[in-house]
This record gives structure tokens, C-alpha cells and sequence, in this order.
């Protein structure tokens, strides 16, 4: 074989692409209707929530008391008082204030801290968990032994009261939900690094002297990706919830800014008389929170083939 | 199994004064004190307040001072209902709280455990599918969207079926009547009932294609006996080690429930403790809450043990 033959063989070889472990897993994702469907839905509340208020007629706070509780009217009558400013397409909220342009101001929020959130638990998580599978022995039981006493706290309780004593920062409110999600997620790690460690890749690479912090950033931690990805899934509707949870008792979001939870609890106040006020947010979180669930679950059958 | 009861026992010790400590030195990081946001008072009253709930000494003290008291079971007086301890105002609450979480698990449990058998017998047919959708509808929406929803629905417009008006009140606990337990207590239990049936017809399904089984059926027993008699008992394993968890969801549901619909529990206690900042109070509320959820956890994972002869801890 000539050597130009070869070189035009590898270069053949080249140009077809393997096909890797997640290459694959997103054509099984790509497969999944619901997940499918949950992606694309999401993608429209996020782009709603982003770009949606820049259209609106209303800024989020404005309050115009000529326009109290007004009920969506989608066949607008112009001699009503209610229309007298324009539609309002999600009728407005005891103030006055537009419940469109605030439910998505709220979706803003909550996706917010909800990604922000989840962000901070696979920090902590992935690092606590990779740390103590790598060092394993006494102060990997040491390190469980801290996850298992934080368990046994009802956490959402310690949030409360961080949001008492911190004033309902917005930023701690990141901060705090993350820092409570992130125990099941270092348990996963934790799990994952224990088996990865025994195999030969990582014998090579202390064998070439690299050290144990490299090993964990470079070697370990890409290889936890998959289970890692499922739990991010399912960690960003928790927090989104917690954070809401929160709002509706009144320990979160503080007006006039707003979030899903805050509407939501404005909402079941009023819901004798403006029952709109609690059916668009509601409708709003749910369908958010089931897309997430959705997407994971998707996810989980498309990394984990033999589980179907 | 005994040394292991107690060995779990000693172990919980330090994780609920890890909780304790945590969160009185969380309260005392707190910005201001308890008294500040009144109006403001001469110097001397000041200091006599302070030296009343022995805020004058240095912190470290102070911890010691709640660690003795709270040994004797005395949580100090709260800062913002005055004339009452926090002790008293939890044992208050207590009753209502208890009656309400412990009906919404009982509820959960039975409808939980019969829909997720149903779905198993069904697996992969209607049945099956209707139900755990529906689970995951009760996954999703948390209690605070259902709440109000089916208080709209049931309590202000109301129903009427066959010329019966089955509306139900919106609030108040009327010292825990039936009429006004329903709402609250299903709107606890949803979230859970959809995780139990869930587990249920996960293991269900499992243990229906397990040998004993087989046999049960070829021995001619009815179907109703070999689910009811052979098949639930090793089903309902997972649900034991799911106590804990579940009892932790229902507390955390409690206090959005008992706010709505104006319930006097202590988890509305702990709220409006929160919001009043009235450190005593919350701080009592959550140590009372988090040696009930250790409790649970432990009480589950040797009820486990005793259940199921195949797990044996070690020594």
C-alpha cells in the first residue's frame, strides 16, 4: 500500500465520526416524545420569560388603580374601564399591576434560582463528593458521616431560618438553597468516584505521577458526568420549589419584584373573587416542574440503556 | 438488634446537638437583637429586658444557659406572644399538628399502597397508566398550588351531587371536626400518596414475579389471597425505610396547610415564630422538629430490620 493510499485511508477513517457514549445517549433522548416535547416547552417558557416583558405594554410594578382585579378578557371591549388601557391577556392582580408581564417576571425569578441553586449544589456536591470517594478510609467516612447528620436535618426549617436571620437577602436565598440540595448529589458522586478509581485509566495516570488533584478535575470528575446530569434535572424543579415554597409563606422574594410563589400565595388570597390570578401561575410552575421531571427522566432511560 | 437499636440511639445524640448548636449560634449571627424594631426604649428598660432573657451576658454563656434549660425541657419564654413559654405554645399546638399529620399518613399509606397494587396487577394496561400519570401530577404540584385549588373547587363554589351540598369549610379547625379535617388532611397526603403508589407498584410488580408467588397461585389460591396475603407483605418493605422521609414531607407540607387554612398547629407556630422573629419560638419549634424526624428515621430503619429477616447489621 502506497503511502499516499494510507494517508488517505486515516484521513478517511478521520472523517467518520465514533459515535461516544453521549453522542448516543442524545439520539435515545432525542427518541423520548415526552422529553422531547418537555425540552422544547421549557425552551418557550425560558425564552418567554427572558424576552416576553421587552414586548409588554406594562413594566412589572406598575400599579394603576383604574384597573383593580380586572378579569382576562381576550375579546377586548374597549367601552369597559378594564380595557381602557389595553389587554390585559392574564387579567391584573389587586393593584392594578399586569399578571402577564409579572408571571413572567416570576418565571424569570424562579428559573433563576432555581439554575443559580442547582449550580451551587453541583459545585459543593461534585467537589465534596469526588474529594472524599478519592481519599476513601477515615475521612471519607468522616466526610459521609457530616452528609448523613445534615440529612437528618428537615433542611427547608434551616432555610427559614437563615431567611429570618439574613434579612431575605435575595442572593443568600441562592445561596441557601443550594447549599441544602447538594447532599444527595455528593452521596452520587461520592458512589460514582469509589467505582471509577479502581479502574486502569486512573492507575496509568498516577503511574505518570499525576496528583491526586489532578486526577479528581481531570480524570474523575468527567467521568461522573451521566448521574451527575439526571440529578441536575431533578435538583433544578426542587429548588425552583423551595424557593417558592418559601415566597407563599412569605420568607422569600420581596415585593415588588416576584416570583411564582409570591403570586401564587397573592393568588390563593384573592381566588374567591380573581381566581385567574391563582390559575395562570399555578399553570405556569406546574407545566415548568413537569418538564423538568420529564426531561430527567428522559435523560435516566437515555444514559442508562439497560435499565429499559 | 438490640445493640444496634442503642448504638443508633447514641448516634443521634450528637447530630440533633449539632442542630441545636447550629442553629442558636445561626440566631445569635442575626443582625439586632429581638427587641430592636419597637419603638425605642430609655437605656435602663433596655438593659433590664436584655438582662430578663440574659441577652447582657456574652454568647457563649447564653449557650450554655439554653443547654441547661432545654435539659430540664425548658425552651425559654417567647419574645413576642409575652406571658407565654414556648414550651407551652407548642404544647398547644402539638394535638393539632399531631391529629393532622397523623391522619394525612394513615389516608396516604392505604390509598397509596391499594392504587399502586391495583396499577401493578394492571402493569402496562390503562389502569396502570391512568394511575401513575396521576402520580406524577401529585409529584409535581406542590401543596401550596393545591391547596387553594381544591379549596376553590370543594369550599367556595361548592358542590352538589344528587341535590347534596358536599361543600366543604375553607379554614378553621372547629377543635379538629371531621368536616373541617378533610380539606387539610388530603391536600397533606396527595404528594405522598403519589410517591407511595409509586413505590408500591415498583416493588409490587417485582415480587409478583417472585417464586413464592408462583407457587401461592399454583397451589390454588384465590388472587385476592396471594396479593393480599403473600405478595403486599414483602411489597411494602420499601415503604418502611420511606417513613422518614414521608413524615419529614408531611411536616414541611404542614406548615403551608395550617397557614391556609388557619389551623392552630404548631407548624403555623413556627411561620409566624419566622416572620415575628421570635427566636425562641423557631428555635424551639425546629429542635422539636428535628429530634421527632431522627426519631422516625431510626424507628424505621429498625422496624426494617425486624421486618425483614434478611437484613443484618453489623456489629
Amino acid at each position: 500500500m502506497s503511502a499516499e493510499r494510507t494517508a488517505e485511508l486515516v484521513g478517511r477513517a478521520l472523517d467518520v465520526k465514533g459515535r461516544s457514549l453521549w453522542d448516543d445517549a442524545m439520539r435515545r433522548l432525542f427518541r423520548n416524545r415526552a422529553a422531547v416535547v418537555s425540552i422544547v416547552t421549557l425552551g418557550i417558557i425560558a425564552l418567554l420569560a427572558v424576552f416576553g416583558p421587552f414586548f409588554l405594554a406594562y413594566p412589572y410594578d406598575y400599579i394603576d388603580y383604574s384597573v383593580v382585579s380586572c378579569a382576562p378578557d381576550w375579546w377586548p371591549d374597549p367601552s369597559v374601564l378594564c380595557n381602557a388601557g389595553g389587554t390585559h391577556w392574564f387579567g391584573t392582580d389587586s393593584v392594578g399591576r399586569d399578571l402577564l408581564v409579572r408571571t413572567l417576571y416570576g418565571a424569570r425569578v424562579s428559573l433563576a434560582v432555581g439554575l443559580i441553586a442547582t449550580l451551587v449544589s453541583l459545585v459543593i456536591g461534585v467537589a465534596y463528593g469526588a474529594t472524599a470517594g478519592y481519599l476513601g478510609g477515615r475521612i471519607d467516612e468522616l466526610m459521609m458521616r457530616f452528609v448523613d447528620v445534615l440529612y437528618s436535618i428537615p433542611y427547608i426549617f434551616l432555610v427559614i431560618i437563615l431567611m429570618v436571620i439574613f434579612n431575605r437577602n435575595f442572593f443568600l436565598l441562592f445561596v441557601a438553597i443550594g447549599a441544602v440540595e447538594w447532599l444527595t448529589m455528593s452521596r452520587i458522586v461520592r458512589g460514582q468516584t469509589l467505582s471509577i478509581k479502581q479502574k486502569e485509566f486512573i492507575e496509568a495516570a498516577r503511574a505518570s505521577g499525576v496528583g491526586g488533584f489532578g486526577i479528581i478535575t481531570r480524570h474523575i470528575i468527567p467521568n461522573v458526568f451521566g448521574p451527575v446530569v439526571v440529578y441536575v434535572t431533578l435538583t433544578v424543579p426542587a429548588a425552583i420549589l423551595a424557593e417558592s415554597f418559601l415566597s407563599f409563606l412569605g420568607l422569600g422574594i420581596q415585593e415588588p419584584l416576584t416570583s411564582w410563589g409570591v403570586l401564587i400565595s397573592e393568588g390563593a388570597n384573592q381566588m374567591e373573587t380573581a381566581p385567574w390570578m391563582l390559575i395562570f401561575p399555578a399553570l405556569f410552575m406546574a407545566i415548568t416542574l413537569f418538564c423538568f421531571n420529564f426531561i430527567g427522566d428522559g435523560l435516566r432511560d437515555a444514559l442508562d440503556p439497560k435499565d429499559r | 438488634m438490640l445493640s444496634y437499636a442503642i448504638r443508633r440511639l447514641l448516634g443521634a445524640i450528637p447530630t440533633l446537638f449539632i442542630i441545636i448548636t447550629l442553629a442558636f449560634f445561626m440566631m445569635r449571627l442575626a443582625p439586632g437583637g429581638p427587641f430592636d424594631s419597637q419603638r425605642r426604649l430609655p437605656p435602663e428598660i433596655e438593659h433590664n429586658i436584655k438582662a430578663a432573657y440574659n441577652l447582657d451576658k456574652p454568647v457563649y454563656q447564653q449557650y450554655f444557659i439554653y443547654l441547661g434549660k432545654l435539659a430540664h425541657g425548658d425552651l425559654g419564654p417567647s419574645y413576642k406572644n409575652k406571658d407565654f413559654t414556648v414550651s407551652e405554645m407548642i404544647s398547644d399546638g402539638l394535638p393539632v399538628s399531631a391529629k393532622l399529620g397523623l391522619s394525612a399518613i394513615l389516608l396516604a399509606v392505604l390509598i397509596g399502597v391499594t392504587l399502586g397494587t391495583v396499577a401493578a396487577l394492571r402493569q402496562n394496561k390503562a389502569t396502570d397508566y391512568t394511575v401513575m400519570t396521576a402520580a406524577m401530577i401529585g409529584i409535581t404540584i406542590p401543596t401550596f398550588v393545591a391547596a387553594p385549588i381544591l379549596t376553590l373547587i370543594f369550599g367556595v363554589y361548592g358542590l352538589t351531587v344528587f341535590g347534596y351540598d358536599i361543600s366543604l369549610p375553607v379554614g378553621g379547625w372547629n377543635g379538629g371536626a371531621i368536616r373541617n379535617m378533610i380539606l387539610p388532611v388530603i391536600v397533606l397526603a396527595l404528594p405522598q400518596i403519589a410517591v407511595i403508589s409509586r413505590l408500591t407498584r415498583g416493588s409490587m410488580v417485582e415480587v409478583l414475579h417472585s417464586n413464592y408467588v408462583r407457587t401461592a397461585r399454583a397451589k390454588g389460591l384465590s388472587s385476592f389471597q396471594v396479593v393480599v396475603r403473600h405478595a403486599l407483605r414483602a411489597a411494602i418493605l420499601p415503604l418502611v425505610s420511606y417513613l422518614g422521609p414521608a413524615i419529614a414531607g408531611i411536616l414541611t407540607g404542614s406548615l403551608v396547610v395550617e397557614q391556609i387554612f388557619g389551623i392552630p398547629g404548631i407548624g403555623r407556630y413556627f411561620v409566624q415564630g419566622a416572620l415575628n422573629r421570635d427566636y425562641t419560638l423557631v428555635m424551639g419549634v425546629l429542635i422539636y422538629y428535628a429530634t421527632f424526624v431522627i426519631l422516625l428515621n431510626l424507628l424505621a430503619d429498625i422496624l426494617y430490620a425486624v421486618l425483614d429477616p434478611r437484613v443484618r447489621y453489623a456489629k
